[in-house]
This record gives structure tokens, sequence and C-alpha cells, in this order.
């Protein structure tokens, strides 16, 4: 890909910001959405392209006004737009080089000197964006940040974590916390005005009668409330698991600071809980404080006994009200098989859903076979991958989309058969 | 009875058969007197509810209880209007001729209200009563809060009366399994007390208090096989109300002391999970039953 699509990749990106801080509820996916139309259609006729935007980002008719003035304001401060982003690809381009002076720095760097260093580039992208300068002063270290090196991000979505530099890997972290995470709702037993709910509010009912003289001419309704169902994460983070552990716990750092419930244990030889210790505000903080704590960090896996710990210590306390549990691990398991299978077939039985992620998934060659995979399979609902951006977005997809309708589950679990068959 | 010293409340918990530990009786003793309600936590079955309704007998006062579920509100908890009444009210104001304002008046008072726990507790006359509200932690986070503002002035409000004190505070015991973690505004307003599995000889004593006829050394022998079973990896240990239920199942079969058989066969009366049901039996019981014997 060329720069000059990705130049277009990032304006696009950040006019997805400028729309969500005025308020917009439009996502990443939605964004992607339109970078891919934008192929598909006559870029260069501003109307056209209008429609394709506000097709691709806009799904509240409230929100119509508001996007016609933020796609005025900000698409109009540049209009040559597309000369500048599709017919010349110098190298000179501005936004390219902050994204390098950026990247020397880590993602580290103040705001302040990144500022001084690109003075003139910065004051350009200011300009053309200005609500962002409200909340510069604030967090402009992460802003230039996500806008500029998202091409670089484009290709990180799709490499394995286990590839990845130390600056990809805090790039991938910045990008993962941005990943919209909306759990499935469960149906709760309150109840709560609705016009079309279900159920009759007697009372107000009963109140708003008292205008017709007591005749109920009409009926006030109630339905089921909704909420969000609890997040269970179960982490591996033993010493097969190395490569990936890391920055799978980021990633749990940064559902748990997205969503507000969710309880997460790591396990190696035995299980730790870190709920309490990834409410921490800034990521380094929980993450020094995890690794302080948890004891048996890239040693051996006994995902058998760890689950066991789970189902008696904790399960009564944390799978309530029909949880989804996430297991991330490789399966590789020193521990007795029978035990796991025990303890798997219980977990699930407890769980709304259980989903195993294993990064090893992402390989095409790659088959559970190991003893603990075997043990576990018949017991899991969804089998998913976990290693790269993408697959963590097809995850968050998942999560949302589970519903009311639970997964049907074998009565017997499926199981190998007994290669000696029982005596009668 | 004279509740004034921490001695006095342990000695009348004893005359209700409540075999208490000085700490808890303490916590009793300062929810009576400063006066704060008490939250009691412990696992299931290990005579949280026992101590409310222990309490009330002593106190000699109503024990009103309030059982916690997932979506309780208002109407459930507080206060419900009887409509059909209120309805058909307004059909017999209405062939009278009632003007409407007076008409509303008329069905919106007390006559017409139906009154839950909480309410019931608050417009009690006389002697403060006990109000046990039983497993909180079964309720959702919008009932407990709703509970900080009724625990901090005893007061409710119903909008077409008004706001009705409570003449005496309640004596409120809160009761939790601990299945989930009770906000902190919540526990601020409380005395905290952890109720956890007996001793051996403290369970030797609930039992000859609660099980009658039943004989020392069957009492003993049960005692502690419990208590060394508490001591294996089991989704759910058997709690005091369990060991009560055995000891009087044991009774039931005309048993004076532990054998394996007849403890295989009534285990059920104490383990209610098919894998620790198998765990046990498979290679446990035998073990746990000598010990039993030695134990004495």
């Amino acid at each position: 890909m060329s720069t000059t699509t990705d130049t277009f990749v990032q304006r696009s990106i950040s006019f997805g910001r400028a729309l969500r801080r005025a308020g917009v509820h439009t996502t990443m996916g939605q964004v992607m959405d339109f970078v891919r139309s934008a192929e598909l259609i006559e870029i260069s006729q501003r109307p056209e392209f209008r429609e394709a935007a506000r097709a691709c980002l806009i799904t509240h008719k409230d929100d119509l006004p508001t996007f016609d003035r933020v796609f005025d304001s900000y698409w109009r401060s540049k209009p040559d737009f597309t000369d500048q982003f599709f017919e010349s690809g110098q190298p000179g381009d501005e936004t390219y080089e902050v994204a390098e002076g950026e990247e020397g720095e880590e993602g580290e760097g103040t705001p302040d000197e990144a500022g001084d260093q690109e003075g003139g580039k910065r004051q350009r992208l200011e300009m053309v964006e200005p609500d962002d300068s409200a909340e510069n002063a604030e967090d402009s270290e992460g802003d230039s940040d996500d806008v500029l090196s998202y091409s670089a991000a484009e290709v990180l979505r799709e490499r394995d974590f286990a590839d990845l530099s130390e600056e990809e890997l805090a790039m991938a972290r910045h990008l993962m916390e941005r990943l919209h995470w909306k759990i499935g709702q469960r149906r709760s037993r309150r109840r709560v005005a609705s016009p079309k709910g279900r159920f009759i509010d007697a009372r107000r009912t009963m109140r708003r009668s008292l205008q017709t003289a007591g005749v109920p001419l009409r009926l006030s309704r109630r339905k089921t409330k909704t909420k969000p169902r609890q997040l269970v994460v179960i982490c591996d983070v033993s010493g097969s698991m190395d490569r990936y552990s890391r920055i799978l716990l980021q990633f749990i750092y940064a559902i748990e600071n997205n969503m507000a419930r969710v309880e997460a244990f790591v396990f190696g030889t035995r299980l730790t809980r870190i709920s309490r210790l990834l409410r921490r505000r800034s990521i380094d903080d929980a993450m020094q404080r995890v690794a302080r704590e948890v004891q048996d960090w890239s040693g051996g896996t006994r995902i058998g006994q760890s689950l066991q710990t789970f189902n008696m210590t904790w399960a009564r306390r944390v799978l309530r009200n029909g949880a989804v549990v996430i297991i991330i691990s490789d399966g590789w398991d020193r521990g007795d098989p029978e035990l796991l299978r025990a303890e798997m077939s219980r977990l699930q039985r407890g769980s709304y859903r259980l989903i195993w992620l294993n990064p090893l998934l992402g390989s095409p060659r790659y088959e559970p076979l190991t003893r603990g995979m075997q043990a576990a399979m018949p017991y899991i609902d969804d089998f998913m991958t976990v290693h790269n951006l993408a697959s963590l977005e097809a995850l968050a997809k998942h999560l949302s989309e589970i519903d009311d309708l639970r997964p049907v589950r074998r009565q017997n679990p499926l199981l190998p058969r007994p290669s000696v068959p029982p005596a009668a | 009875m004279e509740l004034n010293s921490v001695e006095a409340v342990q000695e009348a918990l004893a005359t209700q058969r409540y075999v208490s530990e000085q700490s808890l009786a303490t916590a009793i003793y300062l929810s009576l007197r400063l006066p704060k309600p008490l939250l009691l936590e412990g696992e299931a079955g290990v005579g949280k509810t026992e101590v409310a309704k222990a309490l009330a007998t002593i106190l000699d006062t109503d024990l009103i209880r309030l059982q916690c579920y997932e979506g309780l509100d208002v109407s459930h908890a507080v206060y419900e209007w009887n409509y059909p009444r209120q309805m058909l009210a307004i059909r017999v104001l209405e062939d009278e001729n009632v003007d409407r304002e007076r008409a509303v008046e008329e069905i919106f008072s007390s006559e017409y209200l139906i009154e839950r726990p909480l309410l019931q507790a608050v417009r009690h006359v006389g002697k403060a009563p006990v109000l046990l509200i039983d497993e909180i932690d079964r309720a959702d986070e919008e009932f407990e809060a709703f509970l900080l503002e009724l625990l901090s002035d005893f007061q409710i409000t119903i909008p077409e009366i008004g706001t009705i004190h409570a003449e005496h505070p309640p004596i409120v015991i809160i009761t939790s399994n601990r299945t989930r973690e009770l906000h902190d505004a919540l526990k601020r307003r409380c005395l905290y007390h952890w109720i956890d599995y007996p001793t051996v000889d403290k369970e030797f004593r609930i039992m000859t208090g609660k099980v009658p006829g039943i004989n020392e050394r069957l009492a003993h022998q049960v005692a502690t096989f419990i208590h060394e079973l508490r001591r294996e990896d089991l989704y759910k240990l058997p709690g005091v109300a369990e060991t009560l239920d055995w000891a009087a199942a044991l009774l039931a079969l005309n048993q004076r002391e532990l054998s394996t058989e007849i403890a295989s066969a009534t285990l059920g009366a104490i383990l209610k999970h098919q894998e620790d049901l198998q765990a046990i039996r498979k290679n446990k019981l035998e073990g746990l039953v000598a010990a039993a014997a030695d134990g004495e």
C-alpha cells in the first residue's frame, strides 16, 4: 500500500474520532467500512463522498445535523484533499514524518517535545481538526500517537503477536485500548417503564385512570430490564504462553477499563485473582502489580488444577447470573487430563457460555491434539483464536452478539470412545 | 430480658440453644447499644438467620423478615397499593358523586396500602421489632442503594401519604452468603461479623442442644467426622444445618455410633454435589469414620 492511501486512512480515522468527540457513536469498524467504500465510489465527487460517509458512519437520524456540521468543518478545511491524498505521493508528506518522530520515542515522549519538534506540522493538524485542540493539553501524547501510527497499525492488525517487536507491541497495545467492548445483555428480574413493554404497570395505570374518571383507558406498561453479562477471563501465563501472555493481560486490562464487570484470573501452576490489581489507572502500573503478585509467571502449566481452584473457591462468587467465561490458553497441560475434563465439565455447567481462546489456532497447521486440549474440547462452546489484533476484533464482535439464546449443548458431551468396550 | 453486657447476650442466646462465641455476642451487644445494623457474613448454613430468630425471642418482639432476590423492588420490599380495591372504590365513589379531589384522597389512604416488610418494620407499634434482611447478596445493586437510604434514618416516603418515621428504629440484622461483594457504602453503615464453621466442641454442643435424644458418643463422632470432612477439597462444605440434619437422620435410623455403611448411605444429608459424594465415597469415607471413632 502506498503512503497516499495510508494517509487517507489516517484522515478517515481522525474524522471518525472527530465525530465521536461531537457525540456521534461510530465504531472503528464503521470507519474501516467507510475507507473501503471510498475505493468503490467516485471520490472526487463531493456529494457522493458525503453520502458514502453518511451511509457508513451514521446510524441514528438524530446524528445527521452533527454529521453535516463535522463533515463540513473537517473536509472543507482541505478542499483539495483528493489531490493531496490520491494524486501526489511525495515522500515529504507531513503526517508520515510525524509518525516516524513519534515512533522513535516509543510512544512515551512528552507532548511538549513532540510539539516543538514538528512545530508547523502539528499546527496544521490542529487546524484541520479544530476539535482536537481542547483535549490536546490533556492527552496529546496518546492522540498524536494513534492518529499517526495507524497506517502501520493496519499492517499490525494481521500480524501474530509473537512476531511483534517491542515498539510494535506498544502500538498494538494502544490500538487495543481503542477497541470497543460491548458484551451481550441478559434479562434481569427488574422491570422498567416502557411504552411497549410486555407487562402492565398497575400503579401507573391506576394513577392515569384517575384522569378519565377511574376508567383505565390507557395502559402503562413495563418491560424487563437488561444488564450486561458478567465476563470472567482466566488467562494462562505459563512458559509456553510467554510470547502471548503479556499482551493478553493488556487485553484484559483494556476490557476491564472499558466495561464495568470483568473478573480476571491468571494461572500457571496455581490460580491468582487479579481483578483488583487491574483496576489501576495506568496500564504499566497495573502490569507491574500483577507481575509482582503472580508468583508463577512463566512456570509450568496445570490447567486442570487451576480450574479446580476456580470452581471451588471462586465459581460461586463470580459466576452469577449467566456469566460468560473466557479461558485463554494453548492447552499444554502437564496435569491429569481426567481432572481437566471433570473441571471443564463443571465450569461449562456453571457458565452461560464458555469460550476458549487459543493463540495457536491462528496457525493454519494447528490441530488441537494436545492431551489437555483433547480433554477440554467437548465442553467448549466457542473455540477461537487470539493471536493478532484482527482476532481480538472478531472476539469483540462475538461477545457483543451473545444474546439470550443459550448455545445448544449436548446432554452427554461427545467423548472419545474407550478402546475396550465396557463389560455389560 | 435485660441485655446489658456481652455475657448477658451470650447467656440469653444459650437459653435459645444458640451456642455463640464471645465475638458474636460482642457484635450483637454493640449493635443493640449503638444502635447499628449488624451485617453477618458466612458460608451457607452456619446459623446467620438463626441469630435474628433467637434475638427476637429473647427480646420478646416481632421478627420481620425480608428475603432478598434479584429484582426485589419497592413494591415487594416496601409497599404496594391495592389496585383492585382502588378501582372498585372509584366506582363506588363515582356513584355517590364524591368530588374528584376527595376521591383521590380517599383511595390513596392507608386503608388501600399493602405493607411489605420494610414498611411494616418502620410502622411497627410497640417494642422495636427485629428486622431480618436475609441473603442480601441475592438482591441487586439497585436494592442495596435503596437500603442505604432506609438504614440511615429509618423513614419511608410514600408520595401520596407523606413521610413515615419509625417510632422505635428496628433492630436490623443483615445476612449475606458472600456470593458477591457488598458495596462499601452499605458495609460502612453496619457492624460486621463473620461467622465461621464451628469447632468440634462447639458443634458438639450445638448438636446436643438442637437434636434432642442424641447420645454424646454419636454426637461427638459426628462432630469430629464433619470437622475432618471440612478439610477435604469439596465444592460445597457442609454447614451446621447439614450436621444437624445428619444427626437427626442417624437418630431416626437408631444409630448409636458411626459405621461406614450407614455413613455412606446417609451421606446425602451432608454432601449435595455428585462430585463431592463420589470423591468421598470412593476412598475417603473409611478414613473419616475411623478418625471420628478415634477422636473421642
